[in-house]
């Protein structure tokens, strides 16, 4: 489903080098976690596969089902399936949390060629899916992530997913600034968008969330480069030992 | 003060083609308004409140010509239930005018009243506009009270039960109309005042407002999308104790437009909210004058101005609060922001305090931004196009302003207007 080759990627004002080549293939129906010290290029591999500005991809391909990505402006590539749960939700004041969920989905259904959902039928889904995260109707009804919590924020990252209904999820540091019962409710609709058609990568620097959302495969990334690729159990291993003897491997 | 001959000459020249009537009850305060003009002159670039806006083709002898704009969507508030008043090009239209009676209100046209000996509006006519010409000049406006050809006067002895709206009508490229309305709210009572459409060529408005205490007077304007049409317009409202004045202006599109609102507060517990949203692309100039006073004590006023510009428009907004002596528990907030949708366009802000009580909170602020970065890409990652995102976040920068209306059915209105407005200057 996704497959990213040799992706060679810059950070376009700075010229400073941050992804050296990284190869990874996510199959339909599987998870894959990426884990990683910080500065590792985690963060960045999710939002070039986005299509945020500031990053000059020098080599490499990224496609999604056979589509290259890379010439994608960010919208296509939500369009075509594409879903980043962002690490840093952004604040819209003024925007209403219902106007902007509504106006995306029927902006990639148009973009797809698929008939636009009606109001009527939107506030349905709406409530019944925020049910599942615990959001009330009046954190839909405030302006985008205005006055959220941390774990609000990322809990409605995951209601937009799981409206959006994407072929791949990014969830990009989902974990970070969430407490033990906000992650299980995260994980808790992750796990219930798994799917045979569906793909996740999941970065993270921490094992934690991966006890919740269980991967099939689990790659470690240093300086750029994924240096590591295994089973769960490769998780629980940085867990123990950290990265360092990784890296100390890695210079041996 | 006039200070050269050169400005004696426009002045004169402007004046030269204009009659006020010599009798009736106006009579009086328009020649204390020419007496006015006499002394200090018509605005020029060399004033200190111009120095933002160039007056010149505001105070030439004739109008600039100005192209009608063939406009094709539905008349603003056409759905709304009211009482219309129209003007084409300044001049009062019977036909397309509702029969000018409303239970709880009197309402006559300065026109057929002017030449009687003695009418209610009097008290109010010129007066409030006088009171407004200290500290700061407002020439225009005197020369709008000592010439003006019609316009209405609304006595609201009790709440009406639409609101009454005033239509202007552009019909001719040379038009220049001047137009000078009075509106007095008796104690208790609520009335709400629509205005529409561009009026003319050129536009010299005024509006003066006596509330009584426990009165409401609740203003939303759509000034018309004409792209060459100029306009100068004043406000003047007078609030007793307890009284509430909430005004609200749309301006697209334009050459030139000054709005002027001058606000007294003079009766305790009072309270004005005055509020714009203006969109300009190209050659508009949009200029919003307020100057609040504080009288009383326990009084509070918001001004909440949002400009968005491109393509070289400029925004300019000059506001005032003075706080009097005694004026204290005053709760006093302004607010200009632009948005600039491109490096041409200009915000030119004088936000100004000026407290003489020592128990007040006051607060200003000015700003001038682009669209935020991270915000449109969190809303393209999510599948929606650039342009709408754009239009997406300049809605919910301009929201604060149309917040401020309190009839959800006229925001509604006002929001629809903007966003078809965005949809049509949306960049190639």
């Amino acid at each position: 489903m996704l497959k990213i080759k040799n992706l060679k990627v810059e950070l376009t004002a700075k010229g400073k080098s941050i992804l050296k080549g990284v190869d990874l293939s996510v199959e339909a129906g599987s998870v894959h976690a990426i884990m990683g010290p910080n500065g590792s290029g985690k963060s960045t591999l999710s939002y070039v596969l986005s299509g945020r500005e500031g990053y000059t991809v020098t080599d490499g391909s990224v496609t999604l089902d056979g589509t290259d990505l890379l010439d994608l402006e960010p919208e296509e590539r939500a369009a075509l399936g594409l879903f980043l749960a962002f690490q840093y939700p952004t604040e819209i004041p003024g925007v209403g949390n219902m106007t902007f969920l509504r106006t995306a989905l029927n902006a990639q259904r148009k973009a797809r060629g698929e008939p636009e959902m009606s109001s009527g039928e939107f506030l349905k889904e709406v409530r019944e899916k925020s049910r599942t995260l615990q959001i009330d109707s009046e954190m839909l009804k405030r302006s985008v992530n205005v006055g959220f919590s941390g774990g609000e924020k990322k809990r409605n990252e995951i209601l937009q997913m799981i409206m959006l209904e994407p072929k791949l999820c990014v969830l990009d540091e989902t974990d970070s600034g969430l407490d033990v019962d906000a992650m299980k409710l995260v994980a808790k609709g992750v796990n219930e968008l798994r799917h045979s058609g569906r793909g996740f990568l999941v970065i993270t620097h921490y094992q934690r969330l991966l006890d919740h959302i269980q991967p099939d495969v689990v790659h470690i990334m240093v300086n750029g480069r994924i240096v590591k690729s295994g089973t769960a159990e490769l998780a629980l291993e940085v867990e123990k030992n950290g990265y360092a003897d990784m890296m100390v491997e890695l210079a041996e | 003060m006039i200070s050269d001959e050169r400005q004696r000459a426009v002045m004169e020249h402007r004046l030269s083609g204009l009659k006020r009537p010599e009798s009736g009850w106006s009579a009086p305060v328009r020649s204390e308004a020419l007496a006015h003009i006499q002394r200090v002159g018509l605005p020029s670039r060399r004033d200190e409140y111009w120095k933002f806006t160039r007056p010149d083709t505001l105070v030439q002898a004739s109008a600039p010509k100005a192209a009608l704009f063939d406009n094709d969507e539905s008349p603003v508030f056409g759905e709304v239930d009211r009482l219309k008043v129209v003007f084409v090009d300044g001049v009062f239209d019977l036909e397309l005018s509702d029969e000018l009676a409303l239970e709880g209100i009197v309402i006559d046209r300065l026109a057929a009243v002017g030449d009687q000996g003695s009418h209610w509006a009097e008290s109010v006519y010129g007066k409030l506009e006088q009171r407004g010409q200290d500290p700061v000049v407002r020439p225009l406006a005197a020369l709008n009270t000592a010439f003006a050809t019609d316009g209405i006067l609304i006595d609201v002895q009790q709440t009406p039960s639409k609101p009454i709206s005033l239509i202007y009508v552009h019909a001719n490229e040379t038009s220049d109309a001047i137009l000078h309305h009075v509106i007095r709210v008796n104690e208790g009572a609520a009335v709400t005042i629509l205005e529409t459409g561009p009026a003319a060529a050129r536009f010299n408005k005024c509006m003066e407002i006596e509330l009584a205490d426990d009165s409401e007077l609740h203003h939303v304007r759509a000034q018309g999308r004409d792209h060459e049409r100029r306009a100068a317009t004043h406000m003047f409202a007078l609030l007793g104790a307890r009284s509430q004045f909430k005004s609200f202006t749309l301006t697209v599109n334009g050459r030139l437009t000054r709005n002027e609102i001058y606000t007294e507060l003079s009766g305790e517990n009072s309270s004005a909210h005055i509020a714009g949203a203006c969109v300009g692309d190209g050659e508009f100039h949009h200029d919003d004058t307020v100057f609040v006073t504080h009288d009383a004590e326990n009084c509070d006023s918001r001004q909440v101005f949002k400009k968005v510009l491109r393509n070289g428009a400029t925004g300019v907004f000059q506001g005032k609060i003075l706080v009097k002596p005694g004026a204290q528990k005053t709760d006093g907030y302004q607010i200009s922001q632009s948005l600039l949708l491109d490096d041409d366009s200009q915000f030119l802000a004088k936000p100004e305090l000026e407290i003489y009580a020592d128990d007040v909170a006051c607060s200003h602020g000015s700003t001038s931004g682009a669209i935020n970065e991270e915000a449109l890409f969190y809303l393209r990652a999510r599948g929606i196009e650039r342009a709408e995102a754009t239009d997406l976040l300049t809605l919910a920068f301009l929201r604060e302003a149309v917040e401020e209306i309190e009839s959800e059915t006229l925001a509604d209105e006002i929001v629809s207007r903007l966003m078809a407005w965005l949809l049509r200057h949306r960049p190639e």
